[in-house]
C-alpha cells in the first residue's frame, strides 16, 4: 500500500536542482546564446516634471549600443496606456503610465527610454547620455499633501482622489452614538515593499522560421503576460508563449504586469530579430517596481460594558501612488478583512484610494490586511484597555463563534463576492495560543523580569485571510507509457515548493508514486488557461484542479484495466501505479494502460507493440469510441464560489530597554489554521518567512521619500531588511485544522498568513511594556524614545475617550 | 566613443580554467556568470549587502559583485556549482539545506552554502548562536532564517557523520 503522502513532510524535489546551483532563473537563460543583447532603462529622476525635450543623438556613437526607444517611437497599441487591470466602478479616476513617459513623469524611477546593447555595461553607458530637458512641477508626497491637494500629481484628478468607496452593513454611526462607551482612534501605517531576492527580469525571443514569440518573465502569471504582450504588440495569442523559469521571490510585486520592460523586450527582441534581456538592479527594483501599506486611518467604536462591538466606523486615506494598475484590491482588501474573526454588530467603511508623485501601490504580502489587522487589533486592544478587561476577554466576546459559520458580514469582497466566511474555530485558537505564549503566565514574568530591572510586554493580534480567490484554475495529468506522470498548471512558482506540494497530492489522488510525478507550472504552452500565484491561492486553486483532473485520468485508468483484467471497476484498487484486481494476483501497471489508451498503427518500443492494430481492439467498433479520445489523461478546473477564509493569532513577547528603546523579541508564538496542510514542513517555512517579513515590516522597514519625491534609502544598505539577527531565534507554532468546505482537499492557503498580524501583534507588545499607545507602525528605537518623552506627562492623547458609560 | 580595452583573464573556478577576455570595469560576478557560464552564482544587489554571491576565494568567502574579474586572476575560486562531493552528491551543507528545508526559491541560498561552508572550516562545531552569526552577513527574504540556522547546525552533523563513517 502506498504511503499517504497529504500530510507528509516531504523534503523538496526542488532543491537539488537549486543546491547545485542549477536553479534556471530568467537572467540565467540564453546565456551561451551569442546573439543575446542586453537593455537598459533611462528613468526619471524627478518626481514631478513634463518632459520638453529628449535628446538620444549621442547614443548610437557609444560602440555596441544597437537601438533607442522612446516614447515617440512606440506605435499602435504600443503608444497607449498600460492596462488598468482590475477596473473597478468606484476607481472613477484610474490612471496607467505608458510604457514610456509621454509628457509627464510621475515618479522618481518611470521609464522614459530603453536602450539595447551588447551587454549591460554599454547599455547603462548609453542611457547616461541621454540628455532630457525637464519643467519641474510640484511633487505631491505622502498622504497629507495628497489630501491638501494643494498640489495635483494628474492635472485632470485635482483632488488627487482616484477612488472613493464605502460600504455598510446596518448602521454603525447610530449604533455608536447609542453605545454606552466610545472611543476615537488615529492610525497610521507607513510604507513598505516586498523586496524578492531577485528583482524583477525578462528575456524574448522572436523565432522567424515559426514567427512565435517566447517570453521569460519572473512573474507571478504567465497568462497575464501573455495576453498583454499578445494585444500590445498585436499579435494573435496563439503566437505568444510565456514561461515562468524559476522565480527568486515574488511576494506580490511580481503580479503586476504588464511592467513596461514586459513589453519593451519582446518588442524590441521582435524588431531586433535577437534575443534581448532586461535584468533589475536593486536600486531599479525599489524605485520602478512597487510599494505598499501606506495608509492612514480614523476609527470610532462604540461597545457595551462587556467590550462588544455594537458600532464600528472606519474612515481611511490610502496612498496608492503615480498610477492604479492593480485598480483598489488593496483597499478594499482592507476595508473587508480589517473585520478579523469578529462580529461588529453594525460595521460602515469608507476610503479615498490618494495619487501620490511615488512609486505604484500594488499588492505585497497580506494585501492591504495588516493594515487592516492593525487597526481592528487596535482597537481591541483600546477598548480591553479602556474597560480594564483581559485583551484576550474582549476579543472572546467579539469572536464569531464555530456555529455561526458559513457567516455573513454583508459586505463585498475583493473578488466582487459576498464576504461570507466559510469555516474557524477562532475560541480554539485563541485558547492554543495562550496556552503556546503562556498569557496566563505572563504577568508573574513581567514581575520576575522588572525585579531585575527589565522591562517586557506581550501582545496579542487575530487575524482572518481570504484565500483560495478565483476565478479558477486548471490542471492537466498525462500518464505516460513508461508510467510516469506529467502534470501541469498554469500559476506559477516562486519559492512555494509547489513541484513537491502537487506532486503528494497526485501521487495519492491517482495512486502512483511520488517519484514518478512531475510537475510544471506557469508555462502557456502546457496550460495556457490560468490566473496567477497570489492571494495564498496557489495550494487551494491549483491544488484542487489537480486533485480533480488526477481523478479524471484515474476514471479512465480504471476503466481501461477493468476492460484489460476483464473485472468490475469496483474490484480494482490503484497503488505505486499498479492496478490490481483485490484479492487476486491479477494487475496492470498504468504504463500499460497508457498504452491501451493509445490505439497505435507504428509501434516505436516493445511495450507500445501491445497497442497495434492487429495486438488490440473489437475490430467491429472504431478504436477510439465516439465518446472518449486517445491518451491516458485527465483535465479539469477548480473555480469556487467564493473564497475560502484561513486565520490565525499570533502573540510576542517583547522586551524594549529602559535607555536606548531597543526592542528585543523574546517569544514568538503563532496559531494557525489554513485547513488540511498538504506539507506541514513547507506550511512552517511559509509562517516562518512570514513572521521574519512582519518583523521588517514592524520594527524596521520604510520607504523614506523626502518632500521632493526622492527615495532616500533605495539600497539594501539603508532599507533595513532583517538579517538572522533581527528575527527571533524561535517561532513556535501550532496548528488548527479546519477544514474548507468549498475543496475537495479541504484546504486553505497559507502564504501570506505569517505577515499579516505583525505591526498589530508588535504594537501591542510594545504599548504594553511602555504603558502609552502605539498609534503608528513601523516603530524604530528613536521613535519609540520620542514616544516615551512625548509621554512623560501626558499617558493616553491619541486614544480619546468620547463618552464615558 | 573609444573601444573599450579588453582583458586576457585566465580565472580558476571549480578545478577548471576559464580564459576570458573582460573589460577592467567587469565584476566577478558578471564574469563568472555570462563569461563563464556558472549561473548559479547569483546577484541580489551589486553592493555587496546581502550575500547572495558570495563565492569563495582562496577558501574565503568573497561578494563577487564588489571584485572585478581582472582582479581575481591568480585565485582559486569555488562557487555553489563546485560545493558537490566529487561523486556527485549534494556537500554537508548543501544536503543539510535539503533535510532542513532550509531554502524556499533558492536565489540567496548560494551566498549561504558557501559562507556555510566556509563557516564551518573555521568552526566545526558551532553553537546556535555562532550559527546564526555564521549567517548575519547574508539575506534571504523567503525562509526567515529559521531552517538556515538548523541548516547550519545539521551540516556540523553531517561533516562529523561522514568523517566518522
Amino acid at each position: 500500500m502506498t504511503t499517504k503522502m497529504f500530510g507528509a513532510k516531504v523534503p523538496r524535489v526542488e532543491d537539488q536542482r537549486f543546491l547545485r546551483g542549477q536553479g534556471r532563473y530568467v537572467d540565467d537563460l540564453l546565456t551561451d546564446d551569442p546573439r543575446l543583447l542586453h537593455s537598459a532603462v533611462l528613468r526619471s529622476p524627478h518626481a514631478h516634471a513634463r518632459i520638453v525635450d529628449i535628446d538620444v543623438s549621442d547614443v548610437l556613437d557609444v560602440e555596441g549600443v544597437v537601438a533607442v526607444w522612446t516614447y515617440d517611437d512606440l506605435a499602435g497599441a504600443m503608444a497607449e496606456p498600460l492596462p488598468l487591470l482590475i477596473p473597478h466602478p468606484a476607481l472613477t479616476h484610474g490612471r496607467t503610465q505608458y510604457a514610456l513617459a509621454k509628457d509627464e513623469v510621475n515618479y522618481v524611477g518611470e521609464a522614459i527610454a530603453f536602450v539595447v546593447a551588447v551587454d549591460r555595461y554599454v547599455a547603462e553607458d548609453a542611457v547616461s547620455r541621454i540628455r532630457v530637458a525637464y519643467e519641474q512641477l510640484t511633487p505631491v508626497v505622502g498622504i497629507a499633501a495628497a489630501r491638501a491637494a494643494t498640489s495635483a500629481v494628474h492635472d485632470d484628478v485635482p483632488d488627487n482622489v482616484g477612488a472613493r468607496m464605502e460600504q455598510e452593513n446596518g448602521d454603525a454611526r447610530a449604533a455608536i452614538a447609542r453605545a454606552p462607551h466610545t472611543l476615537t482612534l488615529e492610525l497610521d501605517v507607513e510604507r513598505s515593499a516586498c523586496t524578492p531576492m531577485e528583482g524583477r527580469g525578462t528575456v524574448a525571443r522572436w523565432d522567424p522560421d515559426t514567427s512565435r514569440l517566447t517570453v521569460w518573465s519572473s512573474t507571478q502569471t504567465s497568462t497575464g503576460v501573455r495576453g498583454c504582450v499578445a494585444a500590445k504588440l498585436g499579435l494573435d495569442l496563439a503566437k505568444v508563449d510565456v514561461v515562468t523559469p524559476d522565480v527568486g521571490g515574488g511576494f506580490g510585486v511580481k503580479i503586476n504586469h504588464p511592467w513596461p520592460e514586459e513589453l519593451l523586450v519582446p518588442l524590441a527582441a521582435m524588431t531586433l530579430g535577437k534575443p534581448v534581456k532586461f535584468t533589475e538592479d536593486r536600486r531599479e527594483h525599489f524605485i520602478s517596481s512597487a510599494h505598499e501599506r501606506a495608509q492612514q486611518h480614523h476609527v470610532e467604536v462604540g461597545f457595551d460594558d462587556d467590550g462588544r462591538v455594537l458600532g464600528l466606523n472606519v474612515e481611511f486615506w490610502h496612498d496608492h501612488g503615480a498610477y492604479t494598475p492593480y485598480g483598489l484590491i488593496v483597499p478594499i482588501i482592507t476595508s473587508t478583512q480589517l473585520l478579523g474573526p469578529y462580529k461588529p454588530q453594525n460595521y460602515r467603511v469608507a476610503f479615498e484610494s490618494l495619487y501620490t508623485n511615488t512609486v505604484i501601490v500594488t499588492p505585497y504580502r497580506g494585501a492591504g490586511r495588516p493594515q487592516g489587522c492593525f487597526v481592528m487589533e487596535r482597537t481591541m486592544d483600546a477598548i480591553a484597555a479602556y474597560l480594564g478587561k483581559d485583551r484576550t476577554e474582549v476579543r472572546s466576546t467579539n469572536f464569531i463563534q464555530p456555529d455561526e459559520f458559513p457567516y455573513e458580514h454583508g459586505l463585498v469582497f475583493q473578488d466582487g463576492r459576498e464576504l461570507t466566511y466559510d469555516s474557524g474555530d477562532y475560541p480554539a485558537s485563541l485558547a492554543k495560543l495562550k496556552a503556546l505564549v503562556g498569557w496566563d503566565e505572563f504577568e508573574d514574568f513581567r514581575a520576575e523580569m522588572a525585579a531585575q530591572g527589565r522591562r517586557v510586554g506581550i501582545g496579542l493580534a487575530c487575524y482572518v485571510e481570504g484565500t483560495g480567490v478565483g476565478p479558477y484554475e486548471g490542471a492537466h495529468v498525462h500518464v505516460e507509457t513508461s508510467g510516469k506522470v506529467k502534470v501541469a498548471t498554469g500559476l506559477t512558482t516562486q519559492g512555494q515548493g509547489h513541484q513537491t506540494a502537487f506532486a503528494q497530492i497526485v501521487a495519492d489522488t491517482l495512486g502512483v508514486r511520488f517519484e514518478d510525478v512531475e510537475i510544471t507550472t506557469g508555462d502557456t504552452r502546457k496550460m495556457p488557461y490560468a490566473v496567477g500565484t497570489f492571494a495564498s491561492r496557489a495550494a487551494v486553486m491549483s491544488g484542487s484542479a489537480i486533485h480533480l483532473a488526477a481523478l479524471r485520468a484515474k476514471e479512465k485508468a480504471l476503466r481501461i484495466a477493468a476492460e484489460a483484467l476483464e473485472a468490475s471497476e469496483d474490484d480494482l484498487e490503484i497503488a505505486d501505479g499498479v492496478v490490481s484486481v483485490r484479492g487476486t494476483d491479477a494487475s496492470i501497471d498504468l504504463g500499460t494502460i497508457a498504452v491501451l489508451s493509445n490505439p497505435l498503427r507504428y509501434a516505436f518500443d516493445e511495450a507500445s507493440k501491445a497497442a497495434t492494430q492487429f495486438s488490440v481492439g473489437d475490430p467491429g467498433k472504431p478504436p477510439v469510441a465516439e465518446d472518449d479520445e486517445p491518451g491516458l489523461e485527465g483535465k479539469d478546473f477548480y473555480s469556487p464560489p467564493r473564497s475560502t477564509f484561513a486565520n490565525g493569532m499570533h502573540a510576542v513577547i517583547v522586551e524594549t530597554d529602559p535607555d536606548t528603546a531597543e526592542i528585543r523579541i523574546l517569544k514568538y508564538a503563532v496559531v494557525h489554521d489554513c485547513g488540511h496542510l498538504i506539507n506541514p514542513m513547507i506550511v512552517e517555512g511559509q509562517i516562518h518567512g512570514g513572521v521574519a517579513q512582519g518583523v521588517g515590516g514592524a520594527l524596521y522597514e520604510r520607504m523614506a521619500y523626502d518632500e521632493s519625491g526622492q527615495l532616500l534609502n533605495a539600497s539594501f544598505m539603508d532599507f533595513l531588511m532583517p538579517y538572522a539577527t533581527e528575527v527571533p531565534t524561535s517561532i513556535d507554532i501550532d496548528h488548527l485544522e479546519t477544514p474548507s468546505p468549498l475543496n475537495p482537499l479541504g484546504i486553505k492557503g497559507a502564504g501570506e498568513a505569517g505577515v499579516i498580524p505583525s505591526a498589530a501583534v508588535f504594537a501591542a507588545a510594545i504599548e504594553d511594556a511602555e504603558g502609552f499607545p502605539i498609534t503608528s507602525m513601523p516603530i524604530s528605537p528613536s521613535e519609540l524614545f520620542e514616544l516615551r518623552l512625548a509621554h512623560t506627562d501626558e499617558p493616553h492623547p491619541t486614544t480619546t475617550p468620547t463618552t464615558a458609560g | 566613443m573609444t573601444t573599450e580595452q579588453l582583458h586576457d583573464v585566465r580565472l580558476h573556478v571549480n578545478g577548471s580554467v576559464h580564459e576570458v577576455q573582460v573589460p577592467a570595469r567587469r565584476l566577478l560576478s558578471d564574469a563568472l556568470r555570462h563569461d563563464c557560464g556558472l549561473t548559479g552564482t547569483h546577484v541580489g544587489c551589486e553592493h555587496g549587502v546581502c550575500g547572495a554571491c558570495t563565492v569563495l576565494v582562496d577558501g574565503a568567502p568573497m561578494r563577487s559583485c564588489l571584485m572585478l574579474a581582472v582582479s581575481a586572476v591568480d585565485a582559486e575560486i569555488t562557487t555553489v556549482e563546485g560545493l558537490t562531493e566529487d561523486d556527485g552528491s549534494l556537500s554537508p551543507v548543501q544536503q543539510a539545506f535539503s533535510d532542513c528545508h532550509g531554502l524556499q526559491c533558492g536565489f540567496c541560498t548560494p551566498g549561504f552554502l558557501t559562507t556555510i561552508t566556509a563557516g564551518l572550516r573555521e568552526t566545526p562545531d558551532p553553537t546556535e548562536d555562532e550559527a546564526r552569526e555564521m549567517i548575519a552577513g547574508n539575506l534571504c527574504r523567503c525562509t526567515g532564517y529559521q531552517n538556515i540556522v538548523k541548516s547550519v547546525l545539521r551540516a556540523a552533523e553531517i561533516e562529523h557523520e561522514r568523517s566518522d563513517a
